[in-house]
C-alpha cells in the first residue's frame, strides 16, 4: 500500500528526514517510535504534505500512484489520513460545515453527487458513536475549546468519517488520560480492517496495549534504525532509548 | 480650484430650479449650507482621517444631476431575484434619489409611524422635518453642507413615543442612469422615546457600466429609551463612487446597533459619527468590508462619550484581495466628565494577496478617570495552519480559503439582531466569497486557487 524510498526532507534548510525506507501493507498496523527530534512527526507531515518541508531526495508510492506529486486534499481524496499531534482550532467554521465539505470534496473527487443534508447527518450520528463524540461538539466551531482529549476524539471521529486506507496517528496519545485513551484506542480498533493499514506514531508504549501493532520501528536521527515485532516496543519501555542510540552512534564511530 | 465651486456656481445658476423640485423643509436650508461651503474645500488624500481617500477627486467629475426630478424607470423585481427576497419587511424604494414609495407598505405599520418622501410631505411630515432637518448633521461639515444644498429628495421614518415597530422597514436604493449621474439622498430618522424601530437599507446598482457618484447624509434622532438597528448593506457596482455620512444622537438608555456591509463597491467613503449624549445608553457600531479588483473601502467612525455610564462596543473587519485598499480610521472620545464610560474599539483585517493594501488608524482619546477603554488593530492573512488541517481533510484549497474567509466575518454576521437578516448575510458573504454573488446578473467566474475573492 505505501512504499517510502530513500525519503529525505528538511525544513528551512535543515535536513530532518535521512533517507527513510518503510513499506506498509493493507491489514498491518506498524508502530514508529523514538526519542524527542527524531523526525517522526516531520515524516507524518511530509507524508500528509505540509507546505513547510521540502523533499529533497526519494520517492513514495501510495497505492501505485506517487503520492508527493499530488496535494494534500488529493492525498486525503486517495486514502490517506493525518490524525494531528496538535490538532488546529478553526473559529467560525462548524464542525459540520467543515465535514460536510470534506466528505462532497471527495465524492465530487470520485465524480459521485453530493450527500443530501440528511444522509450527512445521518452517517455523522453513526460515526459520533465511534468514539463518543458529544453532539455538542459536532455543533460547536472545529477544534474550539475542545479539550485535548476531546480534540483527539474528534481527530478519531474524522478519520471514521472520511474511511481512509491508510491512517497515520501522530502522538495520538499524548495529553490523553486513561480513560480517552481508552475510548480513542477502541475507535481506532473499531475502524480497523483487513483493507486498511494504520500507521501509530508514539513516544511511549502504553497507546500500543491498545492498538497492537504488527511491527515496531525505532526513529532516530532521520533513519528508521531498527525494526523489529511488537516486543521491540516492551524492551524500548523497559530500557528507553539510549541502547539504541550508542548502538547507532557506535556504529556510525567505526 | 476646489470641486465645490462646480456645485456652488451650479445652485447659483438653476437654484430657483432645484427648489422648485424640492420641498420647503429641505430649501429652508440651503442658504446656509451655500454660506457654509463658501471658501471651504473637501479634504484631499493626506488630510486628517483622509489619508487614503480623495474626496476632492471623487466630487471633481462633472456627473449629471437629474435638478427637474424627471421620472426614471427602474426594475425593481431585478436586484431581489438572488438576493434578499423572503424576508419580510415595510418595503420602500429610492430610484437615484428620488422617494418611490412602495404603495402596499404603508398600511402595515403602526398607528403613527411615518415612512415618506422629504420632498412631497404632508403637513403632518413638515413639522417633523422642521423640527430636526439639520439638527444633527453639522451644516459646516463640507460633505453635509454640499448634500444639504443639492438634496431635494430622501426619505423621513419617524416612529412616534412608546411604538414598536415589529416588521423591519427595508428601504432600497436603486440607481439607473444611461449616463453619468451624481445622486443626493436625504434621510432623516426619528425614534422617539422608548420607540423601537429596525431597518434595513441596501443600496444596489442596476446600470454597471455607467459611473456614479452616490452621496447620502443620514439624521438620527433616537430619543430617551429607544431601541434602533440600523443595517445599511451595499452592494453596488464597481463604477459607483459613495459617500455616505450617517449621523446619529443617542438620548439616554437608548440603544442603537449599526451594522455597515460593503459587499461590491467601486469608491466608498462612510462616516459613522455618534454622539452619546445621555447616560445609560449602549452603541454597538460593526463594519464589514469585502473588497477585490480595484475596490475601495474607506470606513471613518467617531463615537462621542459626551456623558458616563454609558456603553459602546465597535468592531470593524476587512477581507482585501487582489489590489483592493481598505482603509479605517476610528476615534473614541470619553469626554471630560463622563466616568464609568465602556467603551471597545477593534479592527481586525485579511489581506488574502500580496498586493492588497490596508491602512489602520485606531484612536482613543480619553479625558476621565474611572472608565473602561481598549483599542486595537491586526492585519494578517488566513491562517496558513488552518488551512493545511483542511487540506488534510480533502478540501480543496480554494474552499478551505473561502471557509476561513467566511468564517472571519462571522462574529459582524452574529452580531446581526434579525434572524431572517443574518441567514442571508451569510449566504450573501458566501456568495461573495466563492465569486456568485451577481450570479443572475453576469456568472462567469471561473474558480481556481489563486484569484480568493471572486468579482461578478
Amino acid at each position: 500500500m505505501l512504499e517510502i524510498n530513500d525519503l529525505h526532507a528538511q525544513i528551512e534548510g535543515k535536513e530532518i528526514l535521512k533517507g527513510i525506507n518503510l513499506a506498509v501493507k493493507a491489514g498491518e498496523v506498524h508502530a514508529i517510535m523514538g526519542p524527542n527530534g527524531s523526525g517522526k512527526s516531520t515524516l507524518a507531515s511530509v507524508l500528509a504534505g505540509n507546505p513547510a518541508f521540502t523533499v529533497t531526495g526519494g520517492t513514495v508510492t501510495f497505492n501505485g500512484k506517487d503520492l508527493l506529486a499530488m496535494s494534500p486534499e488529493d492525498r486525503s481524496h486517495e486514502g490517506l489520513f493525518l490524525s494531528f499531534q496538535y490538532p488546529v482550532e478553526i473559529p467560525g467554521v462548524s464542525m459540520v460545515n467543515f465535514m460536510r465539505a470534506a466528505i462532497n470534496e471527495k465524492r465530487k473527487y470520485y465524480h459521485q453527487e453530493p450527500l443530501s443534508a440528511s444522509d450527512f447527518l445521518k452517517l455523522m450520528r453513526e460515526k459520533r458513536a465511534v468514539v463518543e463524540l458529544d453532539n455538542k461538539l459536532a455543533s460547536r466551531s472545529v477544534n474550539e475549546g475542545f479539550s485535548g482529549g476531546e480534540k483527539k476524539r474528534n481527530e478519531i471521529f474524522q478519520m471514521a468519517m472520511l474511511q481512509p486506507k491508510l491512517s497515520i496517528l501522530d502522538e495520538t496519545d499524548s495529553g490523553l488520560d486513561i480513560d480517552a485513551l481508552r475510548t480513542v484506542a477502541g475507535g481506532v480498533n473499531k475502524l480497523k480492517t483487513e483493507n486498511n493499514a494504520t500507521i501509530v506514531i508514539t513516544h511511549y508504549q502504553r497507546l500500543l496495549d491498545y492498538i497492537k501493532p504488527d511491527f515496531v520501528h525505532v526513529l532516530y536521527k532521520g533513519r528508521i534504525v531498527k525494526t523489529g515485532g511488537p516486543e521491540l516496543a516492551l524492551v524500548l519501555e523497559d530500557k528507553g532509548y539510549d541502547w539504541i542510540k550508542q548502538e547507532f552512534d557506535e556504529s556510525k564511530g567505526k | 480650484m476646489s470641486a465645490i465651486t462646480q456645485y456652488t456656481d451650479l445652485y447659483r445658476e438653476l437654484g430657483s430650479r432645484i427648489d422648485a423640485a424640492s420641498s420647503p423643509a429641505l430649501n429652508a436650508l440651503r442658504p446656509a449650507a451655500l454660506a457654509a461651503l463658501e471658501g471651504s474645500k473637501l479634504p484631499t488624500k493626506g488630510d486628517e482621517n483622509y489619508e487614503m481617500s480623495d474626496l476632492d477627486a471623487l466630487y471633481a467629475p462633472d456627473y449629471g444631476l437629474n435638478i427637474d426630478r424627471l421620472e426614471v424607470a427602474a426594475d425593481t423585481d431585478e436586484p431581489f431575484r438572488c438576493d434578499v427576497p423572503n424576508l419580510s419587511t415595510s418595503l420602500y424604494y429610492i430610484f437615484n434619489d428620488s422617494y418611490h414609495g412602495s404603495g402596499f407598505a404603508q398600511g402595515q405599520l403602526p398607528s403613527g409611524v411615518i415612512v415618506a418622501s422629504l420632498r412631497n410631505a404632508d403637513e403632518a411630515c413638515r413639522e417633523i422635518i422642521a423640527r430636526h432637518y439639520g439638527t444633527v448633521a453639522p451644516i459646516d461639515d463640507p460633505q453635509v453642507a454640499l448634500n444639504t444644498l443639492l438634496a431635494q429628495d430622501g426619505i423621513l421614518v419617524y416612529v412616534p413615543a412608546g411604538v414598536v415597530v415589529e416588521k423591519p422597514i427595508q428601504l432600497v436604493n436603486l440607481l439607473r442612469a444611461n449616463s453619468a449621474l451624481m445622486t443626493n439622498r436625504r434621510v432623516l430618522i426619528v425614534i422617539e422615546a422608548g420607540a423601537q424601530a429596525k431597518m434595513l437599507v441596501c443600496d444596489h446598482t442596476q446600470s454597471h457600466d455607467v459611473d456614479f457618484l452616490n452621496t447620502q447624509v443620514i439624521e438620527v434622532v433616537v430619543g430617551d429609551g429607544a431601541t434602533f438597528d440600523f443595517y445599511d448593506l451595499e452592494e453596488a457596482s464597481e463604477r459607483t463612487h459613495r459617500v455616505s455620512s450617517m449621523w446619529v444622537k443617542q438620548a439616554a438608555n437608548s440603544n442603537v446597533l449599526i451594522n455597515g456591509i460593503t459587499l461590491m463597491n467601486g469608491t466608498t467613503r462612510n462616516n459613522y459619527h455618534i454622539d452619546i449624549d445621555g447616560t445609560h445608553a449602549e452603541t454597538r457600531l460593526l463594519g464589514m468590508a469585502i473588497a477585490s479588483g480595484s475596490q475601495h473601502i474607506d470606513n471613518h467612525t467617531y463615537i462621542g462619550h459626551n456623558v458616563g455610564y454609558c456603553h459602546s462596543n465597535e468592531l470593524f473587519k476587512y477581507v482585501l484581495d487582489d489590489d483592493a485598499v481598505g482603509a479605517f480610521t476610528g476615534k473614541i472620545l470619553v469626554a471630560p466628565g463622563s466616568p464609568r464610560t465602556e467603551a471597545y474599539q477593534s479592527n481586525r483585517n485579511v489581506c488574502a494577496s500580496s498586493r492588497a493594501k490596508m491602512y489602520t488608524k485606531p484612536q482613543l482619546e480619553i479625558y476621565t478617570d474611572d472608565v473602561k477603554c481598549g483599542h486595537g488593530s491586526t492585519v494578517g492573512q488566513l491562517d496558513q495552519d488552518a488551512m493545511f488541517y483542511m487540506q488534510t481533510r480533502g478540501i480543496s484549497c480554494h474552499e478551505a480559503r473561502t471557509l476561513l474567509m467566511q468564517a472571519f466575518m462571522s462574529d459582524i454576521i452574529d452580531g446581526v439582531r434579525l434572524d431572517a437578516l443574518k441567514d442571508r448575510l451569510r449566504h450573501l458573504v458566501e456568495k461573495r466569497f466563492a465569486g456568485t454573488l451577481a450570479q443572475c446578473r453576469s456568472c462567469a467566474a471561473s474558480q481556481s486557487c489563486h484569484s480568493k475573492i471572486k468579482k461578478k
